[in-house]
């Protein structure tokens, strides 16, 4: 069952666009200048809608089943969502329009940044990060800048778990630090001997996912962060778990100095398929100045001014959030754009993914305070439920309460020469798609699984009878794992062949 | 509305199950003292309200759909052909993750497949990603990767002064850690304006010069010929350094694509291909190379291989290279694409094909042209841009551009141009304009209307105008 | 497990085999076999110098990259450009067709610091009674 490609049905003289006349003098076109062939298909408007229904119809998203990606939180994504960023007001703006004719735009962002503010209890917000990755490289880059600002140049190592995500090492890398790792106890806390033995005047800083990549709520969190602290140095949050936390703890208050949030994980924009997500990042008041820019600020604001401590969120939301009407926009008109007053620069053109920002926003003001902390505990409580009805089956390296997400380490163990990669592949014989597989790195075989809260207690149930079910195919007829999946649109595909003898575009077959 | 599905039954079914009393116990772990903070949000909403908040919300905007845009600057007003959005809105595709499971992703690894071809075939480049956030970061990966395949022993890099200053400002930020120095951009270089002195640019190479990038059409609109870029080339692989090319992919519906003048790398801003103007994002940047990069490239790439049963299928591929497996040894931390944009340039790109990108293309071209020429008649108003331009050019105004572009709005519910004096200070009083297939010949013969008037009807100092009907 | 009788072995599963004041160095079978597919070798550039237990070369499979280590310190004077095209070299023969690169010694004395085919043969034996990979 495969679909062609594009330019396999590319037939010459065809166009699927119907575009205007030119209706100006032409004016002669630069000689030697223009180019000879431009070899892109030549499809009709029902190829094209037929090709990408029929390519459309091979995947699998969250629309259409359970998506228990560990790490990614695969949430319901509000179909509102997706009217609201279509709006033609915000859809047809140019970025560089006069603020004073976007300032509908400029109050959806500033309001977006105080809500991701209270929520997190950080005095600061930029919502330019592009992604989560993104938004780590920008967090290191302002850790690193205030150091630089202190004339504090010794340091030169980023501590770092060894659950951590690969970006985060990487991250770290991009900004001339050297990684040193940290290990985790033998209960997925970071080792605090470990972290004390490694905190002196070298390190800038350390970078903690929590709930961390175990699912596991770090029961020294408090510790974690003075130690880094009395060594001059800044926690760094890698806000991916936030899903976990939204109304049940603040992160500022935890410790954190800088953390990013991944709107595409915890505020339900849609994934994509892989992107384009949104990865703001929120600082504590002495890291506030240095957020990328430009962010947005009431128009009376003295330049480089980047926003009160936390305490004032309260005004500014009653200033500027709540209900729109045409008194209310006059009110509270005038924000503007501008550059914090030592930011360490700005890291993507313009201004974000506003179009995702859309939907984060409008997924906070429909679920509301109480909402959102009832995602969280949902989340957890959905998290929970499933690691019990599957922890006397698999192997459960941390027998702990969980947040929002757990790790099993593999297969049953009586199941010989079975892998985690053969249950992944055979569940989505049972309709499912997968969790996570083999990260994080510290567990081996890993099967991380984040079923999110928007999944109903009776997908949970089939999701873990369809668990125990492969586990006991797992021992009785390990083959059938070995060659799933079998009822996919194709079966297992040959990765090594794919890496040896890379073929990354098409090329027109040879005129022999 | 959470759109959690639970009953109050279910929840007390679960906790049984789990063995504890209330949800609550299950956040133990977290310190009790912080624990359930006060969080302060606005009352929840029904769709219905939120809908209508956020409709007047956006209706407070002046959008392109009920003003004549003439602005563009890296973000253009193109036309995006309706199967674009009904491709997108399958939530097959929206709602899908990355393809780690390429079994039941099939729809997207194809997708992205068919996106890295346009873009070689756009480009003249032999090896494509499955994007980069957008032009800028793209640009930035560019110099990741040059300084990457020199094995960290070059640490210059020459940007030319008329690249889009964001970039040039992007390319800082995320290089700022990296030991290297970036030269060449400082906006004295600029001849006359806004002529880029090449020799200038080829006078820094230097054995430590990991790569120079150009950008074509440039910000200001304007073309250098394949030939001379040729010669920048020779020049910079000569100095054992890498060229960059940054370019508008609809001016490569036209013209020379950079592969065919010597480039090693090509990036650009995806938008104008099928991407909603939405405000500055989310755009997506395209990024190519040559063959003999491509295990060197950052960022996703799909490629093509079989199944068990010899069926032709697609896979994420040179997975090695990815900050996943490499971590702090990655040449760079990206991790996503950005996927469903990179889909609607597909769509656009097959929808459009070879002759109608092409013509949208020789549309901006004419209509530019003919703003320009008719503006340039105008008297008080200057046309800075020399030949070959495409899609913009540089007008100087009689008026401070802010000023104008205030009456154009208010006055004409017209957008204007970019104010050119707020990055390069040489260019005060100057302002970027743009033409594209969206401006009809009226639409241009009424900015050039109230162009004319402008010069009239404004009264000198800044704060206060006269204005006329 | 293939183990050549002529090399001697660093505990990275390097090995290394002389010749003359020059030696050849590649990966092991055991090495290979941990890794599974190879797809990609990275080498160095004839000329680069390098210590003993420096990283010069990358071997990526299809979900890993690992480094690989000179046994001992020297300057290449030769890579194996066949393995850029036929990576799978190194699953097949990895003492033979898929050596890594040719170097100077520049101190054969550390030469002394390596394992030899038995005690190598019996490194392994732990290695796998241990259960690592």
């Amino acid at each position: 069952m495969t679909e062609p490609l594009i330019f396999e049905i590319s037939s010459p003289g065809r166009c699927g666009a119907s575009l205007p006349a030119c209706d100006v003098p032409r004016t002669p076109l630069p000689a030697g200048m223009v180019r000879d062939d431009l070899p892109l298909p030549e499809v009709s408007e029902v190829d094209v809608i037929r090709h990408y229904v029929r390519l459309s119809q091979l995947n699998y998203g969250v629309d259409k089943g359970f998506y228990p990606l560990g790490s990614c939180t695969m949430k319901y994504n509000p179909k509102v969502n997706e009217v609201a960023a279509r709006l033609p007001g915000f859809a047809r703006t140019h970025p560089y329009q006069d603020p004073d004719s976007v300032q509908g735009n400029l109050t959806l962002m500033f309001e977006l940044q105080e809500y991701l503010k209270e929520l997190s209890g950080f005095a600061a917000v930029s919502l330019q990060p592009a992604a989560g990755a993104h938004g780590e490289l920008t967090g290191v880059l302002i850790i690193r800048a205030y150091h630089q600002s202190r004339g504090d140049s010794k340091r030169t190592k980023m501590l770092i778990p060894d659950s951590a995500h690969g970006t985060n090492p990487a991250s770290t890398s991009m900004c001339g630090y050297t990684t040193v790792e940290i290990k985790s106890d033998a209960r997925g806390n970071v080792d605090l001997e470990d972290l004390r033995a490694h905190c002196d005047d070298t390190v800038a800083g350390l970078m903690l996912t929590n709930p961390n990549t175990l699912g596991l709520f770090d029961e020294h969190v408090l510790e974690i962060a003075d130690l880094v602290h009395s060594c001059g140095g800044l926690l760094y949050g890698d806000g991916a778990n936030f899903n976990a936390l939204m109304g049940i703890a603040k992160p500022a208050q935890l410790g954190f100095d800088v953390m990013h949030f991944n709107l595409h994980k915890t505020f339900s924009t849609p994934h994509g398929g892989g992107g384009p997500g949104s990865g703001p990042v929120g600082v504590s008041q002495r890291l506030a100045q240095f957020l990328p820019g430009p962010i947005v600020v009431p128009a009376m604001a003295e330049d480089g001014w980047v926003g009160g401590p936390a305490e004032h969120a309260d005004e500014h939301a009653e200033e500027h959030t709540g209900k729109h009407t045409e008194e209310h926009t006059e009110e509270c008109h005038a924000l503007r754009l501008a550059m914090p007053k030592h930011s360490i620069g700005r890291v993507k053109s313009f201004y974000g993914n506003f179009g995702v920002l859309i939907k984060a926003y409008t997924y906070i003001r429909m679920l509301g305070a109480e909402g959102l902390r009832q995602a969280s505990q949902d989340a957890v409580l959905n998290a929970n439920y499933l690691m019990h009805r599957l922890k006397d089956v698999y192997p459960l390296p941390y027998d702990r309460t969980c947040m929002h997400e757990f790790v099993l380490g593999g297969p049953p163990p009586e199941a010989e020469g079975v892998h985690t990669m053969d249950v992944a592949k055979r569940l989505m014989d049972y309709g499912f798609h997968p969790p996570t597989v083999y990260f994080p790195l510290i567990v081996h075989e890993a099967i991380m699984i984040e079923p999110t809260e928007t999944e109903s207690k009776a997908t949970l149930d089939a999701f873990a009878e369809a668990m125990i079910k492969i586990a006991e195919e797992a021992v009785i007829d390990p083959d059938l794992l070995h060659s799933a999946p079998h009822v996919t649109p194709v079966t297992r595909l040959d990765e090594t062949r794919a890496a040896r003898r890379p073929r990354l575009r098409w090329v027109p077959p040879r005129q022999d | 509305m959470t759109y959690v599905p639970h009953s109050q039954a279910e929840r007390q079914a679960m906790l049984a199950a789990i063995g504890v009393d209330r949800v609550e116990d299950l956040f133990a772990d977290v310190p009790e003292a912080l624990r359930f903070p006060k969080v302060s949000l606005p009352e929840p909403l029904s769709e219905l309200e939120i809908l209508q908040e956020l409709q007047w919300m956006s209706e407070s905007n002046a959008d392109l759909d009920h003003y004549a845009c003439f602005l563009g600057a890296g973000a253009y007003n193109h036309y995006v052909p309706s199967v674009v959005d009904h491709v997108i809105s399958r939530s097959e595709f929206y709602t899908a993750y990355t393809p780690y499971q390429p079994e039941v992703s099939q729809g997207t690894l194809q997708t992205i497949f068919e996106y890295q071809s346009m873009i070689c075939a756009l480009t003249g480049m032999e090896a494509a990603n499955a994007s980069h956030y957008d032009g800028a970061t793209s640009m930035a990966e560019a110099v990741l990767m040059a300084v990457a395949v020199s094995r960290g022993r070059r640490h210059k890099v020459i940007l030319s002064p008329t690249i889009h200053p964001e970039y040039r400002e992007t390319v800082r930020t995320y290089t700022q850690g990296m030991g290297l120095t970036v030269v060449g951009d400082d906006p004295g270089k600029l001849r006359e304006g806004i002529d880029l002195d090449l020799e200038a640019l080829k006078a820094l190479l230097d054995s430590d010069t990991a790569c120079l990038i150009v950008q074509n059409p440039d910000f200001f609109g304007q073309m250098e010929s394949p030939a001379v870029l040729q010669e920048l080339a020779d020049a910079v692989h000569e100095a054992g350094a890498m060229f960059v090319v940054s370019a508008d992919p609809i001016s490569l519906g036209l013209f020379t694509p950079p592969g065919d003048y010597g480039a090693d790398i090509v990036v650009g801003e995806g938008q104008p291909l099928g991407n909603a103007i939405s405000f500055g994002g989310p755009y997506l940047g395209y990024f190519a190379c040559k063959d003999q990069f491509k295990r060197k490239i950052a960022g996703r790439l799909v490629g093509e291989t079989v199944d068990t049963h010899g069926r032709r299928g697609f896979v994420l591929t040179l997975v090695a290279r990815e900050q996943h497996i490499r971590r702090e040894k990655a040449t760079s931390n990206i991790c996503s694409n950005q996927a469903l944009c990179a889909l609607a340039a597909g769509v656009y790109l097959a929808t459009l094909g070879k002759r109608g990108l092409r013509t949208v293309a020789e549309l901006c071209y004419h209509k530019a042209h003919y703003a320009a020429s008719q503006i340039a008649a105008l008297e008080g108003y200057e046309l800075v841009s020399k030949e070959p331009f495409f899609k913009e050019f540089v007008v100087r105004f009689p008026r401070p551009v802010s000023e104008l572009n205030s009456y154009l709005l208010d006055e004409w519910g017209i957008i204007g141009g970019y104010d050119l004096g707020r990055v390069y200070p040489h260019l005060a009083g100057c302002a970027l304009l743009c033409v594209t297939e969206m401006n009809s010949k009226g639409e241009i013969d009424y900015l050039v209307e109230a162009l004319a008037t402008a010069n009239f009807q404004i009264e000198g100092s800044a704060g206060s105008r006269e204005v006329g009907s | 497990m293939k183990i050549d009788k002529d090399c001697r072995y660093a505990e990275t599963h390097e090995w290394v085999r002389v010749e003359g004041n020059e030696a050849v160095t590649g990966i092991t079978d055991y090495a290979q076999d941990q890794l599974s597919d190879v797809v990609y070798v990275e080498l160095p550039e004839v000329g680069d110098s390098f210590a003993k237990g420096e990283a010069y070369a990358t071997v990526e499979s299809v979900k890993t990259a690992s480094e690989v280590y000179m046994p001992i310190g020297g300057e290449i004077i030769e890579i194996n450009s066949e393995l850029e095209a036929e990576p799978q070299l190194v699953n097949e023969d990895p003492f033979g067709a898929a050596w890594f690169v040719r170097f100077t010694i520049a101190d054969p004395s550390e030469l002394d610091d390596l394992m030899d085919a038995d005690a190598y043969e019996k490194f392994i034996a732990a290695e796998g009674a241990k259960g690592g990979h």
